[in-house]
């Protein structure tokens, strides 16, 4: 009513309201954003210098010489990205059940319930790369060595030893290539705990959003607790393992060594259009990757609103 | 089995209806007394992962340097001391010691105020930064999301999708032209690089450290609540803005802890973006990654393991801080996280 007598309709004041909400949005989505994006792309294809006299950039059009010397005589980028991209296959599913298991097992009531929540936030404290180092030492102190071990000399020198799994799940018949990725996974143990850290918590609040009725009726309709997990926890916390593997392979993909490739070549040789290329090409592969994995899962996804 | 019921069955005290609910508990019970005890023993395991690092870390920092070369120590040092946190803190300026100069931007006027005080020290700087920066995430998300639930205005759903593919997209694809921008900021040779101007706009625009994410979270919150609630207050005529401060915000105190957590921490570690964009800083993070070698140059000591050890005692002061808010914060936070719809 006002609106209108003002010369606007309620809904023009709305949308002008939404605007001015989003402004700060706005100008860094023009600003920062898709200016930056455009620009990435305008210099893989350049070759890039800074040239303060001039008082900016030169660029000489160099057509795809940046992308052909990424892709074919850099002498390690191809093998790191697709290290990256095996890595992220390999991790991604372990991340999303580990933190997913976790979660459940932290969703329950026992004694000392908020202390090991605090110890399951470390993880996500001590993120630094010079804490992780730290980290990783000390690891190897606790399993009684100073020097840098392989992993199963390491793990052989605090009495653990990987080929008595590898016996056990071979007696049990199971191929050689599950057994592998089992022995693998628990290596692997310490790096999935300390990647997955947000996405328990994640996973923990999407399970105390879930109704207890739901699991009242479950009970006194006599489901197993098998049933209860693939009837109701698994489609109600579905939107957060899409939420989750987006998470995680963003995650990966900042940490993996082809970004640090890039970042060398920006840094320390200030090429430019070749840290652009590298980036394009590395940010495309993760991006379809995302896409594929995002893509097989929302299948899987379960909205209660529909 | 059905003879030995039917003869108990006889006795006044028992009969087969009372038999089987009796076996039925007790078999209940020793079910979740085995299902508790594997439960223990997976969280107590995965706990030692976690912590058992730590542990080495808090026991060797403080170790003295004869205890580190004595292979019959173990975790409990024979002559403990305190004086690698000594070193740690000298050499990370950990509470007094930098300098801090304030540059205005697009002039050569710096002052330096403070110097010399706790507010110069690495943890009183670095809590000030992700203090301040958390509390602007907070601002400019919640007014952001706050757009993105309640109004209606034309392309809403596609500049939000921006939102996502702002956070999709990691910031290592761009980063270089945005390196190249703040050097020549506004196409100037303004170089704005070293400051932290460059993270303050990014942040103000809604594109600093993970800012997506908050918007989104916002965003969820906010929709969540019941819209009876700011009617009542639009009707009184507060207006959008008014109705936003006065109702939404207070009733919003789960997001803003969550993200006032999230991006503090983040904040806190990053290094990232200040690496980038503010090389030379001197925040913990980069701090912690120095203090070795600073250690070593300064005290002329060419020994590694003992230059891990002030290491070790500097991981412990720059992680102390942030487990303390943590305790203090975490009945909230967790609360949060599961009404401000990272959920839905």
């Amino acid at each position: 009513m006002t609106g209108e007598r003002k010369g606007l309709t309620m809904r023009k004041k709305q949308a002008i309201a939404g605007y001015l909400f989003i402004l700060p949005f706005l100008i860094g989505l023009v600003g920062f954003f898709l200016l930056n994006m455009v620009q990435a792309v305008i210099y893989s294809f350049n070759d890039v210098r800074i040239v303060p006299e001039v008082g900016g950039l030169v660029m000489d059009g160099v057509g795809l010489e940046n992308f052909q010397f990424v892709l074919f005589q850099h002498g390690t980028f191809n093998r790191e990205l697709i290290e990256s991209l095996i890595d992220m296959v390999w991790y991604v599913p372990l991340i999303i059940f580990f933190s997913l298991f976790m979660a459940m097992i932290l969703n329950r009531h026992f004694i000392g319930r908020s202390f090991v929540r605090m110890i399951f936030f470390v993880p996500v404290i001590m993120a630094t790369p010079a804490i992780l180092t730290a980290l990783e030492l000390s690891m190897s102190m606790m399993m009684g060595g100073r020097t840098n071990v392989p992993p199963d000399v390491m793990a052989e020198m605090a009495g653990f030893s990987p080929e008595a799994i590898t016996f056990i799940l071979g007696d049990f018949g199971l191929p050689d290539d599950l057994v592998g990725f089992i022995v693998d996974s628990i290596f692997r143990l310490n790096e999935i705990l300390r990647m997955s850290g947000v996405q328990i918590l994640i996973f923990l609040a999407a399970l105390q959003a879930i109704p207890a009725e739901m699991y009242e009726v479950a009970q006194i309709e006599g489901a197993t607790g098998y049933e209860t997990f693939w009837k109701i926890t698994f489609p109600m916390v579905s939107p957060l393992i899409l939420t989750n593997v987006v998470y995680t392979i963003v995650d990966l993909y900042s940490h993996s060594p082809v970004v640090e490739t890039a970042t060398s070549f920006f840094f320390e040789m200030q090429q430019f259009g070749i840290s652009s290329a590298m980036s394009i090409v590395s940010g495309l592969v993760a991006c379809m990757f995302l896409l594929l994995v995002g893509w097989i899962v929302s299948k899987y996804v379960f909205y209660v609103n529909g | 089995m059905i003879i030995v019921t039917q003869k108990l069955q006889r006795l006044k005290w028992f009969n087969a209806e009372n038999y089987e609910n009796t076996m039925q508990k007790w078999q209940n019970k020793v079910k979740g007394f085995i299902l508790g005890i594997c439960m223990a023993i997976i969280v107590i395991g995965v706990c030692y992962v976690i912590l058992s690092p730590l542990i080495g870390i808090v026991a060797n920092s403080i170790m003295s340097p004869r205890d580190i070369i004595n292979p019959m120590v173990f975790l409990l040092p024979n002559e403990p001391t305190l004086e690698h946190y000594g070193h740690a803190m000298t050499h990370m300026n950990f509470l007094t010691g930098n300098d801090i100069t304030i540059s205005i931007p697009f002039t050569d006027v710096s002052f330096d105020i403070l110097g010399g005080t706790i507010f110069s020290g690495t943890l009183a700087r670095t809590m000030g930064f992700s203090v301040s920066f958390a509390l602007l995430h907070v601002v400019i998300a919640s007014l952001v999301g706050y757009g993105f639930a309640r109004f209606n205005f034309p392309g809403r759903n596609f500049i939000f999708a921006m939102v996502i593919i702002t956070i999709v997209v990691p910031v290592q694809v761009y980063i270089v032209p945005m390196f190249v921008n703040f050097r020549f900021f506004l196409g100037l040779d303004f170089n704005l690089l070293g400051s932290h101007w460059p993270l303050l706009f990014l942040t103000l625009t809604g594109l600093g450290l993970r800012s997506g994410l908050y918007i989104y979270i916002f965003r969820q919150f906010f929709r969540g609540l019941p819209k009876e609630i700011e009617e009542a207050a639009l009707i009184d005529g507060a207006g959008f803005f008014g109705t936003f401060i006065k109702v939404m915000m207070p009733n919003a105190t789960p997001a803003i802890v969550t993200v006032l957590l999230f991006s503090f921490v983040w904040h806190y570690n990053d290094t990232f973006y200040s690496s980038m964009l503010n090389p030379g800083n001197n925040l913990m993070a980069a701090m912690i990654g120095g203090v070795g070698s600073t250690f070593a140059q300064l005290e002329n000591i060419n020994d590694p393991a003992l230059e891990q050890l002030v290491v070790f005692a500097g991981v412990v002061l720059a992680i102390l801080p942030i487990m303390v808010i943590y305790l203090f914060l975490q009945r909230y936070f967790v609360e949060g996280l599961e009404r401000s719809g990272i959920v839905g």
